[in-house]
C-alpha cells in the first residue's frame, strides 16, 4: 500500500475543515419493493477530493449514487450543491448541476464512434454535426485528462478499459465536477487500474470531486481521501483516511464483524486425472474464441481460470458441460470421453455444473426450489416431488437457505439464496455422483457471509476428492482457493502458476494479455 | 415515342416504388427509434380510403393527400400508445393494427366500393425533357410525390447521418438505457418517431389512392405492399438512400409480370412471376424476426424492446 499516488495532490485536505463542500446528501432515503436501499444515509463531497463509498454488494452504493446524478428519486431527503438545497428529477438536472455518473454497466451506444458517443445528448450540440470540430473538441478535453482515446474508433471495437475512458471523457466534456464511478475497477486488470488511478488523480489535481464506489478494501485504503462505509442501506462510518485507512477497520464496518477469508488449499494429496481437455478449439461466427486449450483436473484439485469477463471463459464452460460442441479437441471426465456427447452424458460421467448465468441457465426461474432440484434427480416420466421432499428440506436446512420451504419459488430468491440453491443441488449429487464440479463466478453479487459458506462448501468439496475447475472473474478468489492457476486471455491459456506461490502482478499482466506462455 | 413497353416498364417501377419508398421509410423512422410497427398495411389501407373519401368530397387532391397523412399518424398513434406507454408486445400491437386498420378501411370504404375518383394527381411535365429517349419518360414524367419521395429518402439520409437529433434516434434504436442516462426522454422519441412514420407511411397510402388507383378495391388496393416495405428496411439495412434502391427493384419486380404478359412473353409462367417479390418478403420478416439476425442485418439493436427504466 503506497501513497505515491498522492504525492501531487493538492486538493484541499477534509482536516482543515475550509474545504467548501461541492454536494451534500442529507437522511437521504430510498425504497424498493421489500427493500430499504438507502436508511437515513449522509454524505458529503468536498471540491477536489476522492470519497470513497464502500459496502458489500447490495449495500445501497449505487442507489444512492442514483440518486446524485438524478437517476432515481429520493423518498425522502435533502440534496445540496454549494450549499444550495437542488432538485434533480432527471440525469440531465444532474448534468446541469456538474453531476456525472459512470455507470458500473456502461451506457455507450457499440456502433457509434467514440466521439459521437461523447457529445450524445449535449445541449449545446449544433443541428448539423461537423464531425472534425467535434472529434477535436473530444481529443482536447481527453488529452487534459491524460485520458488516450480515438475519437473516430468505433465503441463496440474497444476494450472494457477504453470504453471506461469514454465513459470519463463523456462526462468531463459534459462539463462535470463531480463525477460518480460506480464500480470502475470491477472491469479492470490491475495495469488498468493503476492507469485509472492516475486519472482520477489527474481530475482532483484540477479540481473535480471524485466519488469512488467499490467494494474492494485494497484500493480504497490507496486511493480515498474519506471513505464512507455503507451496510444494508445505513452508514456504518466515515473513515478520514488520506491514503492509509486501516483495511481491516474498513472490513468490519463494511460486514459488521470480523471475517477471515484466508487462503485455503487442497489439505489431501491429489488423485488420479479426472477432467482430461486436450486442445480444444471453438470457432464462433467466424471468431476464434477457444484456442488449443489443454489442461487437466485431478481427483482432490482445484484449479482456476483467471481472465477478464469475455475471453472465452464461459464458452470454456460450456465446452465442458457439454452444452457447446468443440470445433476440435477432445474432452473426457473421469476416463471416458465426452466431446460432443451433449449435456445428459456429461452429466452422468460425474460432472456437476454451476454456470455464471444462475436464474437464465442454472436454475428454472418459474419453478420452485423443489421441482429445480428434481431437474437432475430421477428422470421418470411421472414427476415424484414426494421422494424428494425431505432432501429438498435437508438441504434448505444445511445450506441456509432463505426460502419459505421447497416450494418457493426460485425467482423471488436473492441472488445469495439462488447460488446457494444451485450449489446444494450441484453438491448434492444427482443420479451419479459428482466427481468433477464446474463452478463459475459462484460468489458474485454475495455478501461477505455467504462468500464465506461458498467457499467451505467448495472447499469440502475439494477434500472429499472431488475434481474442481473454478472459473472466475474475482482474482482474489482465485488465489486464495485454487491450487493451480491459470490464465485465460482471447480464448487462450496464457499463463499457469501454481495457487501457493502466484503472484498477482505475473497473473495481472497475463489477464492483461502482456505476457506469453507459462511461468 | 413512349411506346417501347420496357421503357414505360421502368417508369412505373419508380412510380410504385414511391408507395414503396414513403412506407418504408415510414417504417424505417420508426424503427430507428426503436418500435417495430407491423401494422403497415393497414395505415396504409387506412390512410388509402381516407385520402378517397378526402380527395372525393373535397375536388382537391392535396386536402385528400394531408387527410391520408393525417390517418396515418393517427393509426400510429394507436400503436405509439400500446408499445411505448404501455409497453405492450409490440408484435402483437403491430398485427392488430393490420387487423383494425384493415377493417376501419373495409368499413369507412363500403360506400365507395368499386366506385372511381373524380380527381386524381396528374403526372408533372418538365416540356422537352420529358422527350429525351429512353430517359425522358422515366425520370420525367412522374407525379409531385414521387419526385418528393426520392428527396425525402436523401434528406432522411441526411438528417440520420449528419444531424444532432439523426443521432439520438439512432441512439435510441440501439440503446435507450445510454438516452435516458444522458437525459433525452425515451419515450418521447419513440413517439415522435412513430406519429412521423404513420404519417409518411399515410402519404404513401394517399398516393397509392390518388396516382395509380383508379378506383377503391377494399385490400386490394394495397395488395401487400405494407409488408413489403417492412422487408425492404431489412432489405436497406435501415439505410434510405439503400431503401430507394431497393424499392426500384421491388417495384420492377412487381410490374414484370403485368409487362411480360402485355409483351406476350410467356415462358415463365406468371404466377411464379408474381410471387418473387411476396416470397422475397417473406424470408426477410423471417429474418427480421430472428433476435440473433437483424444484429448482422444492421437492426437497432432494441427494436421491438420496450424501454423501462431500471427503477421498478
Ligand atoms: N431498481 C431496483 N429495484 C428493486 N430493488 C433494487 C433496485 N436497485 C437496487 N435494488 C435493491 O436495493 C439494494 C441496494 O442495491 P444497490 O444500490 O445496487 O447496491 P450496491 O450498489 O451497493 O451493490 C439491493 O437490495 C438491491 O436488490
Ligand atoms: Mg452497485
Amino acid at each position: 500500500m503506497t501513497s505515491s499516488a498522492h504525492e501531487g495532490a493538492q486538493g484541499p485536505h477534509h482536516a482543515s475543515g475550509a474545504a467548501p463542500v461541492a454536494l451534500e446528501a442529507i437522511g437521504i432515503v430510498k425504497r424498493f419493493p421489500g427493500v430499504l436501499a438507502n436508511d437515513d444515509v449522509n454524505f458529503d463531497i468536498q471540491t477536489g477530493e476522492v470519497h470513497t463509498l464502500l459496502g458489500e454488494n447490495g449495500a445501497g452504493k449505487s442507489t444512492l449514487a442514483s440518486m446524485l446524478c438524478g437517476l432515481y428519486q429520493p423518498d425522502a431527503g435533502r440534496i445540496l450543491r454549494n450549499g444550495v438545497p437542488i432538485e434533480l428529477p432527471s440525469p440531465r438536472a444532474g448534468l446541469q448541476h456538474g453531476i456525472a455518473m459512470v455507470h458500473q454497466h456502461f451506457r455507450l451506444v457499440d456502433r457509434f464512434t467514440v466521439a459521437e458517443n461523447v457529445v450524445l445528448g449535449s445541449r449545446d450540440l449544433s443541428f448539423k454535426l461537423n464531425r472534425r470540430e467535434l472529434n477535436d473538441a473530444v481529443a482536447a478535453v481527453a488529452d487534459t485528462y491524460g485520458l488516450p482515446v480515438d475519437p473516430t474508433a468505433t465503441v463496440g471495437d474497444l476494450s472494457v478499459g477504453q470504453r471506461q475512458r469514454v465513459e470519463i471523457v463523456k462526462a468531463l466534456y459534459q462539463g462535470a465536477e463531480i463525477l460518480l464511478l460506480d464500480e470502475p475497477t470491477a472491469v479492470l486488470v490491475p495495469a488498468e487500474v493503476e492507469k485509472l488511478f492516475e486519472n482520477v488523480h489527474a481530475m482532483t489535481q484540477t479540481g473535480k470531486s471524485v466519488v469512488f464506489i467499490s467494494h474492494k478494501l485494497g484500493e480504497v485504503a490507496r486511493i480515498s481521501d474519506r471513505v464512507t462505509v455503507l451496510r444494508n442501506g445505513c452508514v456504518t462510518g466515515h473513515v478520514a483516511s488520506k491514503g492509509q485507512a486501516d483495511a481491516k477497520e474498513l472490513a468490519r464496518l463494511m460486514v459488521g464483524r470480523d471475517i477471515d477469508l484466508a487462503a485455503q488449499r487442497a489439505s489431501h494429496p491429489i488423485g488420479h486425472e479426472v477432467l482430461q481437455i486436450r486442445d480444444v478449439n471453438l470457432t464462433m461466427n467466424g471468431v476464434n474464441v477457444l484456442s488449443n486449450i489443454s489442461f487437466n483436473v485431478h481427483e482432490g484439485e482445484m484449479v482456476g481460470i483467471a481472465g477478464v469477463a469475455g475471453n472465452g471463459q464461459r464458452e470454456l464452460a460450456d465446452v465442458i458441460a457439454g452444452l457447446l460442441s468443440p470445433t476440435s479437441g477432445t474432452i473426457s471426465i473421469g476416463g471416458a470421453m465426452s466431446t460432443d456427447r451433449g449435456p445428459i452424458a456429461a452429466r452422468e460421467l460425474g460432472l456437476a455444473y454451476v454456470p455464471e448465468d444462475r436464474l437464465g441457465v442454472g436454475l428454472v426461474p418459474s419453478m420452485s426450489i423443489l421441482d429445480n432440484l428434481l431437474l437432475t434427480r430421477d428422470r421418470n416420466i411421472v414427476v415424484d416431488r414426494a421422494s424428494v421432499m425431505p432432501e429438498a428440506t435437508r438441504l434448505i436446512d444445511e445450506f441456509e437457505i432463505k426460502a419459505n420451504g421447497p416450494e418457493h419459488m426460485a425467482r423471488k430468491l436473492s441472488g445469495g439464496n439462488a447460488q446457494k440453491v444451485l450449489l446444494a443441488r450441484e453438491l448434492s449429487g444427482g443420479r451419479t455422483a459428482t466427481k468433477l464440479l464446474v463452478v463459475c463466478s459462484p460468489t458474485r453479487g454475495l455478501d461477505v457471509g455467504a462468500i464465506e459458506t461458498v467457499r467451505r462448501l467448495l472447499d469440502d468439496a475439494r477434500s472429499a476428492g472431488q475434481a474442481i475447475l473454478l472459473i472466475s472473474e474475482d482474482l482474489d478468489e482465485i488465489m486464495s482457493l485454487a491450487d493451480r492457476v491459470l490464465v485465460i486471455y482471447r480464448g487462450a491459456i496464457v499463463h499457469e502458476t501454481p495457487g501457493e506461490t502466484a503472484s498477482l502482478e505475473k497473473v495481472g499482466a497475463a489477464m492483461a494479455g502482456l505476457t506469453q506462455g507459462s511461468a | 415515342m413512349n411506346d417501347n413497353i420496357w421503357v414505360l416498364m421502368t417508369g412505373d417501377s419508380v412510380a410504385l416504388a414511391t408507395t414503396l419508398i414513403l412506407a418504408a421509410l415510414g417504417a424505417l423512422f420508426t424503427e430507428r427509434s426503436g418500435v417495430l410497427n407491423l401494422g403497415v398495411e393497414g395505415v396504409l389501407l387506412t390512410s388509402a380510403i381516407s385520402s378517397f373519401i378526402a380527395a372525393d368530397s373535397s375536388g382537391s387532391v392535396w386536402i385528400g393527400l394531408i387527410v391520408g397523412s393525417l390517418a396515418g399518424a393517427l393509426l400510429a398513434g394507436i400503436h405509439a400508445v400500446l408499445a411505448v406507454v404501455l409497453r405492450a408486445n409490440q408484435i402483437v400491437s403491430g398485427l392488430a393494427l393490420v387487423i383494425f386498420g384493415t377493417g376501419l378501411a373495409n368499413y369507412l370504404g363500403k360506400p365507395y366500393e368499386g366506385k372511381t375518383i373524380s380527381v386524381k394527381l396528374t403526372d408533372l411535365t418538365f416540356g422537352p425533357l420529358t422527350d429525351i429517349p429512353l430517359l425522358g419518360p422515366i425520370l420525367f414524367e412522374q407525379d409531385i410525390i414521387t419526385y418528393l419521395a426520392v428527396l425525402a429518402a436523401v434528406v432522411s439520409s441526411l438528417y440520420l447521418f449528419r444531424t444532432r437529433p439523426g443521432l439520438e434516434v439512432r441512439a435510441t434504436g440501439d440503446d435507450p438505457a445510454t438516452v435516458d442516462a444522458q437525459g433525452l426522454m425515451v419515450s418521447t422519441i419513440r413517439i415522435r418517431y412513430t406519429l412521423f412514420g404513420g404519417l409518411v407511411m399515410g402519404l404513401g397510402g394517399s398516393w397509392l389512392m390518388l396516382a395509380e388507383s383508379a378506383a377503391w378495391h377494399q385490400a386490394a388496393t394495397t395488395n401487400g405492399v405494407g409488408w413489403i416495405a417492412l422487408a425492404l428496411v431489412v432489405f436497406a439495412s435501415w439505410r434510405p438512400i439503400r431503401l430507394v434502391i431497393g424499392a426500384v427493384s421491388f417495384g420492377f419486380t412487381l410490374q414484370l409480370p403485368y409487362t411480360l404478359q402485355a409483351e406476350n412473353i410467356t415462358f415463365i409462367p406468371q404466377a411464379f412471376l408474381q410471387m418473387v417479390p411476396y416470397v422475397a418478403t417473406l424470408i426477410s420478416l423471417i429474418a427480421l424476426s430472428r433476435p440473433g439476425s437483424t444484429n448482422a442485418l444492421g437492426a437497432p439493436k432494441s427494436l421491438g424492446i420496450p424501454f423501462v427504466r431500471d427503477e421498478r
